[in-house]
């Protein structure tokens, strides 16, 4: 049930009455922001890379590569903290360690407040929706570098150190961007938005999990300077042991990226379930939060195995423990499965927000209510349940006892069932509708189609006979790229396509929005398509060189990556020409959607509701003569009572429970 | 009749979507399914060298025969949505209410069907996995799948950073770098390494093992063709992965015996200076100085395990000469 928001007032303490007319106008240049934020983590590691050399500059890792992975580990960690001490992320736990009172969060405005620690949601989502491009855009450029490598099977463009650094770094970053690309912007800015409250449950946590998320992103880059790392992005071990500097890096960084994931995750969970507004009852709740509270679940339980295991491997390579060394009582399939228990989750935690986006989307565009709204709530909590019991898929050819594998083969096969729901839904949606085909819409479309092949040919990998084939290859290397850039990355774009004019006020050019449409969902099929192919005829995922039969595939593969890759420019142009240099205002409504986010003022107010809405219906009555509206932001609550707690309780669509639909008197909300 | 009464008839009256798509798709899959299975089929991945690498295509093909249906099914029903049902050609408003937001039959029919293709897939990979003893899949050092053959060709491949070489331990153990294989003969791939996890992907035998360090994972096949093989490294273990492959043969039971007989003649003096046979070897305490030594910790993965009796294929052919 909803639970009544009249406590959640402000950014203070609870009970406190919003300021009203905030408005702090500092100099961007005076305070703790992101610059502070790189004097810290600067400090950090001097201090951290003193300390390590001081008590560990005899190991023997030392000798075999000159770098000290105590001081090197020191050294990113604490950098991390400087980092979060120098943005002033810390600022509010160390005061009420040390009893002070810290001063009150007011509204700030201006650009300077981008680049500081905030506690507004709605400037959170947009440092996201930067800091994602960036992870993005960082990785896309590596991944042309892999590209280019592989024109040749021959010529090398890169050593094959360099190479691998390359590969490794680009599936990391893209991994860890993943994980955010719709959880830290689209859902940060939207979910209080979405069930009509006021803020994120710990505004804080959520900020945290931004400057945890920006500190991951400078944590994976020194893994270049280091010298790169050669295990990918699974670190597999004893090759984890064996590797140099850079594998600090990618530990500290998963355990960095890992703990704003976790923190994230209990954030929005606490949010959906405590702070939607009366009347939001389960059943009316939009199927994007349906799917972030199927993601969040797998965030906060999936990761912190991924952070025990990388503490394991720097133990390991510190401390000269051996839980993953095979030789001194340790096993590597320890690693494999620690690492994959958090893994196979991680791909749903890369699938699920995008199926809540599209669920978010169709509707609008076709101008039908969403089809099956049980069936595809019941789909993203189904695959988020099992996407804890399939990961041993991965280790099909490891050399694990094979007894379990046809469950697992069961387990991961299962999984289509509740991901055919959101075909389902999909498909139920557009039956005899009336399309219209607005960007976002395409990028709907496109998901459903670019997912199939994805999901199809996971069906493939799970069979374990042919997985004897594919396992490895590029065949794997394209459907997972199928299934979190043709769908995740899909679906973001159309989620920025579809939210950026209620963000930022401003419309985005069509043209380039259709231009930048085109040529990614065309040349994304034509990068990884081939693929396929190519790993069916034999190449292994992570080699620089291949049979020379397969060039034609590759440089065909190539070609079109660099045009993707261009898309992307597309898309920048379209945004810094659109918001920055010569904006133009959109419509408070520009899609004519229902959604309650829609239905608030554009640039939203600081505490977005000036009252808590009371829900009357869920998003979707579209095609209706008689539609309820979705809410009264006009009602006026009684002052907290036994009525108002149980506000919403009316459950599966049926309106309040007695006595929630209060219309008392002024209230102090 | 102008052309805004016929949209409103059309969509007031309508043709028949669900029996136009039902028909197409039916068209489609008919053509299609034979299309791939007697065209495509016989040319798929990883051939049918071996009985590994034919159960693998028979698996693939069989499994396209759902997909190319499924897929081409969805694809078709967005085509046919995105072509007649545009906002651009009007129609009624009235689209939405109860009946839009759920259909319980169809519903309920589409998580039937969903479940029976995915059980289905399910017993049959399962079938196809245990009755070819493991499918040429690495099963660990104590495989549960065994093959029928009662003799088997025991081939020990050994991964490191950036190699692999085989040892025959029914030829004297010799090691070599070339993977020569028999024809006609039920093999056992012991997998193993010095280093790293390394995968033994010998691509036209079908068969795909790790190799881990003081692993024995085992991995069954049955030759029975003639030709050229590629091993590649399946499992990133360093900067020269991409460089880690080398190529084998099957070649004829003879032939096998001859090259196997005089190696074993041959490389005996530097057959002596190896490490004794061992199913796992160990690097000594002083870690890269490439010493290594017979891994007795490894207690089991003794050929017995699974019943079958180590054999030269001398022993198993019987050859007239």
């Amino acid at each position: 049930m909803a639970i009544s928001m009249h406590e959640s007032v402000g950014l203070g303490r609870p009970g406190e009455t919003p300021p009203s007319g905030a408005d702090r106008r500092r100099s961007p240049w005076l305070g703790q922001h992101i610059g502070t934020a790189l004097v810290g983590a600067v400090a950090g590691y001097a201090l951290g890379h003193f300390i390590g050399n001081s008590i560990a500059s005899g190991y023997a890792n030392v000798q075999l590569n000159r770098q000290n992975n105590v001081a090197t580990v020191l050294a990113l960690t604490l950098g991390v903290v400087g980092w979060l001490l120098g943005v002033g992320a810390l600022n509010y736990p160390i005061l009420k360690l040390v009893g002070k009172e810290p001063a009150p969060e007011i509204e700030e405005k201006g650009w300077g407040r981008y680049f500081r620690f905030t506690l507004d949601h709605k400037v959170v989502g947009m440092q996201y929706i930067i800091g994602v491009l960036l992870f993005l855009f960082t990785g896309g450029l590596l991944a042309m570098a892999v590209r280019t490598e592989l024109l040749s099977p021959t010529t090398h463009y890169f050593g094959p150190g360099t190479y691998i650094s390359l590969v490794s770094e680009h599936g990391t970053v893209m991994m860890m961007m993943a994980t955010s690309i719709i959880t830290g912007p689209i859902a940060g800015w939207l979910i209080p938005l979405m069930i009509g409250s006021r803020r994120m449950a710990f505004p804080r946590v959520e900020a945290f999990s931004f400057w945890m998320f920006t500190a991951g992103y400078l944590v994976i880059m020194t893994a270049l300077p280091y010298g790169g790392f050669p295990t990918g992005w699974t670190g597999y071990a004893p090759l984890q042991t064996q590797a140099v500097g850079g594998m600090d890096s990618y530990l500290v960084g998963f355990a960095v990226v890992g703990t704003g994931m976790i923190t994230a995750g209990f954030n929005i969970i606490v949010t959906i379930i405590n702070y939607r507004a009366p009347g939001m009852t389960w059943s009316r709740l939009p199927i994007f939060i349906w799917s972030l509270l199927a993601v969040a679940s797998l965030l906060a339980l999936a990761t912190p195995t991924l952070v025990t295991g990388g503490l394991f491997g720097i133990l390991d390579r510190t401390a000269q423990t051996a839980f993953y060394v095979n030789e001194r009582g340790g096993s590597a399939f320890l690693w494999q499965n620690l690492f994959w228990f958090f893994g196979h989750p991680e791909v749903y935690i890369m699938a699920l927000p995008g199926f809540g986006v599209v669920g978010e989307i169709l509707p609008v565009f076709t101008g039908k209510p969403l089809f099956g709204y049980r069936v595809g709530a019941a789909g993203m909590i189904g695959v988020a349940l099992l996407s804890f019991f399939v990961w041993q898929h991965h280790l099909f050819q490891s050399g694990i006892n094979p007894d379990m594998r046809p469950l697992f083969m069961l387990t991961t096969e299962l999984i289509s069932i509740p991901t055919g729901f959101i075909y389902l839904t999909g498909m139920g949606t557009l039956w005899k509708s009336k399309i219209r085909f607005e960007v976002p819409m395409l990028f709907a479309l496109a998901l459903y189609f670019n997912f199939l092949l994805g999901g199809i040919s996971g069906v493939f990998l799970s069979d374990v006979p042919v997985n004897v084939t594919v396992h490895g290859s590029f065949f794997v290397m394209a459907h997972f790229h199928y299934t979190i850039m043709g769908g995740l990355v899909f679906a973001f774009f159309g989620g920025l396509y579809y939210w950026l004019p209620k963000m930022t006020g401003k419309t985005l050019n069509k043209k380039l929005s259709l231009i930048h449409f085109w040529m990614m969902f065309i040349f994304f099929n034509c990068t990884f398509f081939p693929l396929f192919i190519v790993g069916l005829l034999g190449q292994p995922r992570r080699v620089f060189e291949y049979a020379q039969r397969l060039q034609g595939l590759n440089d065909f593969s190539t070609i079109s990556a660099y045009m993707l890759a261009s898309s992307f420019l597309v898309f920048t142009a379209n945004f810094a020409w659109s918001i920055f240099i010569d904006p133009k205002p959109a419509p408070a409504n520009p899609w004519g959607s229902r959604g309650l986010e829609w239905q608030s003022p554009t640039p939203v107010p600081f505490h977005n509701f000036d009252r808590i809405p009371v829900i009357y219906a869920d998003p979707y009555h579209y095609g209706e003569v008689d539609a309820p509206d979705i809410a009264d932001f006009d009602k006026v609550w009684a002052t907290a009572g036994a009525g108002a707690s149980s506000g919403g309780a009316g459950g599966g669509g049926g309106g309040f429970g007695a006595g929630t639909t209060i219309e008392g008197g002024p209230s102090d909300v | 009749m102008s052309d805004q009464q016929a949209t409103v008839s059309r969509t007031a009256g309508g043709p028949n979507h669900g029996a136009r798509l039902a028909v197409a798709w039916l068209v489609i899959s008919a053509i299609v399914d034979p299309l791939f299975w007697f065209a495509a089929g016989p040319h798929m991945p990883p051939g049918d060298m071996t009985s590994s690498a034919s159960g693998a295509q028979f698996d693939f093909n069989v499994l396209m025969m759902a997909a190319l249906p499924v897929t081409l099914g969805v694809w078709l029903y967005f085509g046919y949505a995105i072509v007649n049902w545009r906002a651009s050609k009007g129609g009624s408003d009235l689209i939405g209410g109860p009946k839009a937001r759920g259909n319980m039959k169809i519903q309920t029919a589409w998580i039937a069907s969903t479940t029976i293709v995915v059980l289905s897939a399910f017993v049959f990979g399962t079938v196809e996995l245990i009755v070819p003893a493991g499918a040429g899949g690495g099963e660990g050092p104590q495989p549960i799948w065994t093959p029928t053959s009662k003799t088997v060709l025991p081939i020990q491949v050994i991964g490191q950073q950036w190699k692999f070489t085989y040892r025959y331990p029914t030829y004297g153990g010799f090691e070599t770098d070339t993977l020569m294989v028999p024809n006609n003969t039920t093999i056992a791939f012991h997998v193993t390494s010095l280093d790293v996890i390394h995968d033994f992907w010998a691509y036209q035998l079908g068969v795909k093992a790790d190799a881990n360090p003081q692993q024995d994972n085992v991995a069954f096949t049955t030759t029975h063709a003639l030709g050229k093989v590629t091993v590649r490294c399946d499992e990133l273990c360093g900067i020269w992965h991409g460089a880690m492959f080398n190529y084998g043969h099957v070649v004829s039971k003879t032939t096998f015996q001859q090259w196997a007989s005089s190696n074993e003649t041959q490389l005996a003096a530097v057959t002596k200076l190896l490490p004794p046979f061992s199913w796992t070897y160990t690097a000594d305490a002083n870690g890269a100085d490439g010493v290594y030594y017979p891994d007795n910790v490894d207690k089991y993965s003794k050929i017995q395990v699974y019943g079958a009796q180590p054999v030269s294929v001398a022993q198993a052919v019987k050859p007239t000469s």
